[in-house]
């Protein structure tokens, strides 16, 4: 069996890269275009090939866990800060922040424009029996959902399938879905930007603190993963946190708009 | 109209991009029919002539594996091919060989089924003949596969149906990577993610596009050699 699919890889040889990087990463940052702008000029100043992976966070950590990235850049600290300590990442650092927004129909039959936080307008929402559309998929965005609901003491299970909708699909997919149903949505704000099926949707909620939105990185460890490709992963990490590579996150926009904030620690 | 509109545009500007991902399509469907082709037609013809013991059960097992979802294969080979999974030591995750497996696992069954109906139905028209004449075992299987070769390029092409249309496994095996492991299906699945529906209602019509080509092509060959052979 091992002779034959070791016959079957030399066939195929010419389709494998020979030296390629491995980045399990959030849809939001690859749907916005960021790593199209990113990784020609890391090819340029590094000669690395970085493919990326674009999965929610928790499929994208745990995906990392089988040591199937070489590097992990995904949004949801304390699920990263865990990947590290249980020995499958080298280090995390902060690379660069965004927020979320609240989206929904332009009508706002909730009301929730005029709320004061984050955790008000969710209130605002169940209360005016309006439709959420959630995540639904572990992902950063979800989990940062899940602790609002939790701060509101509201517990959108018990309306599930009813008002509060879990699509169980990425960022894009839900937002087809909410605008369908003229749902309210949580969405990073840089997916929302790039979205082009908005109808009618606009943003009703954002600025609140509680809505900020850290990325962070990781190389991922060879003591867990002993495949991982460790220098270029660090090199990889390196550039992104580096004065050139957090100047090159600055600059990337979209219709003049910039997606992501460096701030590299 | 948008979308058939912006197709056209795709096709006549030459899109890089898109004649790109569309290669990947057809190169990596095509290449894993062949494989599955070889195994399955084999495979279906011999279960249709042969006698054993659980020979009833494996035929019902291929048709039920017909059914097999894709998101469900294109996970048993992710586990497979995953660095930590038996086969991590190759390599293959997110590359274009790991869709050809994903593929030849999907459609090998659907191959195998129908052409063990095909040739099944042939069996009892030629078992006694072939019997008679002493051709057994792998010369019979030979045997069926030549005669019926026009009626499998049925079964060929069903199987090509599902490798170029499927999007559940090569999504996960390959990782819908820019310019390594994109495709035709993925890159329509992403650019609904991104609302961009027109394009991505574009990007179908052309793959249908494709698709009758190829399925043009294949009858075409067929009938041309039906006719010459009966002339």
């Amino acid at each position: 069996m091992k002779q034959m699919l070791a016959c079957l890889t030399l066939i195929f040889s010419t389709y494998t890269v020979a030296d390629t990087l491995i980045v399990q990463s959030t849809t939001s940052t690859k749907n916005s275009g960021l790593y199209d702008y990113l990784l020609p000029l890391l090819k340029k100043d590094t000669g690395i090939q970085a493919n990326v992976v674009a999965v929610g966070t928790g499929q994208a950590i745990k995906n990392a866990m089988r040591c199937d990235g070489d590097v992990l850049l995904v949004h949801a600290k304390s699920a990263e800060e865990e990947f590290v300590a249980q020995g499958y990442g080298e280090y995390r650092r902060d690379l660069m922040y965004n927020d979320f927004v609240i989206v929904g129909p332009g009508s706002d039959p909730a009301g929730i424009a005029s709320a004061s936080n984050a955790v008000e307008a969710l209130g605002r929402i169940k209360a005016a029996g309006a439709k959420f559309a959630s995540r639904g998929d572990d992902s950063g965005t979800h989990k940062k959902e899940r602790a609002l609901w939790e701060k509101a003491s509201i517990d959108p299970d018990a309306g599930s399938g009813q008002w509060y909708l879990e699509t169980g699909s990425g960022m894009g997919a839900t937002l087809n879905t909410g605008v369908g149903l003229t749902a309210y949505v949580l969405t990073d704000r840089a997916t929302w930007i790039t979205f082009a099926n908005k109808q009618d949707a606009v943003i009703l909620f954002e600025g609140d603190p509680a809505l900020f939105n850290q990325y962070g990185i990781i190389p991922v460890s060879a003591d867990k993963c002993p495949k991982v490709k460790q220098d270029a992963a660090r090199v990889f990490t390196e550039w992104l946190l580096s004065a050139t590579g957090q100047a090159a996150i600055a600059a990337y926009e979209v219709d003049g708009k910039q997606l992501f904030f460096p701030n590299a620690n | 109209m948008d979308a058939l509109a912006e197709a056209f545009r795709l096709i006549i500007t030459l899109d890089a991009d898109l004649y790109e991902i569309l290669w990947l399509s057809i190169r990596v469907s095509l290449v894993a029919l062949a494989i599955a082709a070889v195994i399955g037609l084999p495979l279906g013809t011999y279960l249709a002539i042969t006698h054993f013991p659980g020979r009833k059960l494996c035929i019902l097992l291929l048709n039920a594996l017909m059914g097999m979802p894709p998101v469900v294969v294109g996970l048993m080979v992710y586990l497979l091919l995953s660095r930590s999974g038996p086969l991590g030591w190759m390599g293959l995750l997110y590359t274009p060989t790991a869709m050809i497996i994903a593929q030849v696992v999907l459609i090998t069954p659907i191959i195998a089924a129908l052409s063990n109906q095909v040739i099944e139905s042939l069996h009892q028209e030629y078992h006694d003949t072939f019997y008679s004449m002493g051709v057994t075992g792998r010369r019979a299987v030979a045997a069926y596969l030549v005669d019926a070769r026009y009626a499998l390029t049925t079964c060929i092409l069903a199987g090509f149906g599902r490798a170029i249309a499927e999007v559940g496994a090569v999504i996960i095996v390959g990782g819908n990577i820019d310019h390594l492991t994109r495709v035709m299906t993925t890159a329509i699945a992403l650019e609904t993610s991104k609302g961009n529906l027109t394009l991505a209602l574009a990007l179908g019509a052309v793959l249908l596009t494709m698709s009758l080509l190829v399925n043009a092509l294949v009858i075409g060959v067929r009938e041309y050699a039906e006719k010459r052979q009966y002339a």
